[in-house]
C-alpha cells in the first residue's frame, strides 16, 4: 500500500490496450504470469515487460509464493489516478454552478452602484 | 439550463464548453480576480481555498491551495502565457496530490453569445498516451469498484460517435 506511484507513469502504462486487459483480468483476482498471458498471443517476457510498466507505474504488486510471483492490484495508484480524473469532471460542474451565482452577484452589485449614480 | 459539455479533439486535446448568463468582461474577471476565483473554484462541496494567487500578467504565477476540514488538502500551481482581456486566457497547470498530474496546457476563450458568454476551454495533454490513459474505454469487463467509477466518468468524457 506505501509503495510510491507516479501519476505521469501511471497514464502512460494504462494508454496500452494489453496493459488495460491484464488490469481487466487483474481486477478479478490474483493472478500468476502464465495465466496472465494464456488469453494474449503473446510471449511470456512479453507480458512480463508489460507487468514490469504496470509494476513501475504503481498500478500492480508482486507477492513471492515459492516459485512463483502472482501479481494483484495495487489500491493506492488506481485510487490516485481516480482521484484526479474525478476531480476534473466534478470540480469543474461544481465550479462553475457556483460561478453562476458569483456573476449573478457581481451583475446586481453593478445595477445597485448604477442606482446610486 | 447551462450544461457542461466535455470532448475530445484530435489526439491530445479535451474541450469544455459553457454558457454563462453574463458579459464576456465579467466571466473574465471571475477567472482573474483572486477575490473571485475564491469564491467559486472550489470543486465539491465542503471545500475552501485558502490561499489562492493569481498573477494574472504573461509569465504571472498561479497558485490554489484547497482545504477540506476532514479531507486534508491539495494545491496546484500554473504559469500565465497570454492573456487577452474580456476575450483569452492561456496558462500551464498541474496538481499536486501530492504527485504532480502531468501538464495541462489550457487555452480559455470567452465570446459573446446572446446576452451572455460561450466559454470554451481548450485543454492539451502533453502527449497522445496520457489523453488516451485519461479517456480509455478499454476497460469493459470485470473491474472492481474504482475501475467502475474510472469507467463511468470516462464514458460520459468520450462522445458518443466514437
Amino acid at each position: 500500500m506505501s509503495s510510491p506511484f507516479n501519476l505521469d507513469a501511471s497514464f502512460a502504462a494504462l494508454a496500452d490496450p494489453t496493459r488495460r486487459a491484464i488490469l481487466a483480468r487483474l481486477a478479478l483476482g490474483e493472478a500468476t504470469v502464465n495465466e496472465l498471458a494464456e488469453p494474449f498471443e503473446m510471449t511470456q517476457p512479453a507480458i512480463s515487460q508489460h507487468l514490469k510498466v504496470l509494476e513501475q507505474a504503481g498500478l500492480i504488486v508482486q507477492r513471492v509464493d515459492g516459485t512463483k510471483r502472482p501479481r494483484r492490484l495495487a489500491t493506492a495508484g488506481i485510487d490516485a489516478m481516480d482521484q484526479w480524473l474525478a476531480m476534473l469532471r466534478q470540480a469543474l460542474e461544481k465550479n462553475y454552478d457556483r460561478l453562476d451565482q458569483v456573476l449573478a452577484a457581481m451583475e446586481s452589485n453593478k445595477n445597485k452602484e448604477r442606482k446610486m449614480r | 439550463m447551462s450544461k457542461l459539455t466535455l470532448k475530445t479533439e484530435g489526439d491530445t486535446h479535451v474541450i469544455v464548453t459553457r454558457r454563462f448568463a453574463a458579459s464576456p468582461e465579467a466571466v473574465y474577471r471571475a477567472h482573474t480576480d483572486p477575490k473571485l476565483v475564491q469564491q467559486w473554484m472550489l470543486g465539491p462541496e465542503g471545500w475552501t481555498m485558502p490561499v489562492c494567487i493569481n498573477e494574472a500578467r504573461p509569465g504571472g504565477k498561479i497558485r490554489y491551495e484547497w482545504k477540506h476540514p476532514s479531507k486534508g488538502g491539495f494545491y496546484l500551481t500554473g504559469e500565465f502565457v497570454e492573456l487577452k482581456p474580456y476575450t483569452k486566457i492561456v496558462h500551464v497547470e498541474r496538481m499536486h496530490l501530492p504527485d504532480p498530474t502531468p501538464d495541462n496546457h489550457i487555452e480559455t476563450t470567452f465570446v459573446p453569445d446572446g446576452d451572455g458568454t460561450l466559454m470554451t476551454m481548450r485543454m492539451t495533454l502533453p502527449d497522445t498516451q496520457t489523453r488516451a490513459a485519461m479517456l480509455a474505454t478499454g476497460m469493459e469487463k470485470g473491474m472492481e469498484d474504482s475501475y467502475v467509477r474510472l469507467e463511468g466518468m470516462i464514458g460520459d468524457l468520450i462522445p458518443a460517435s466514437r
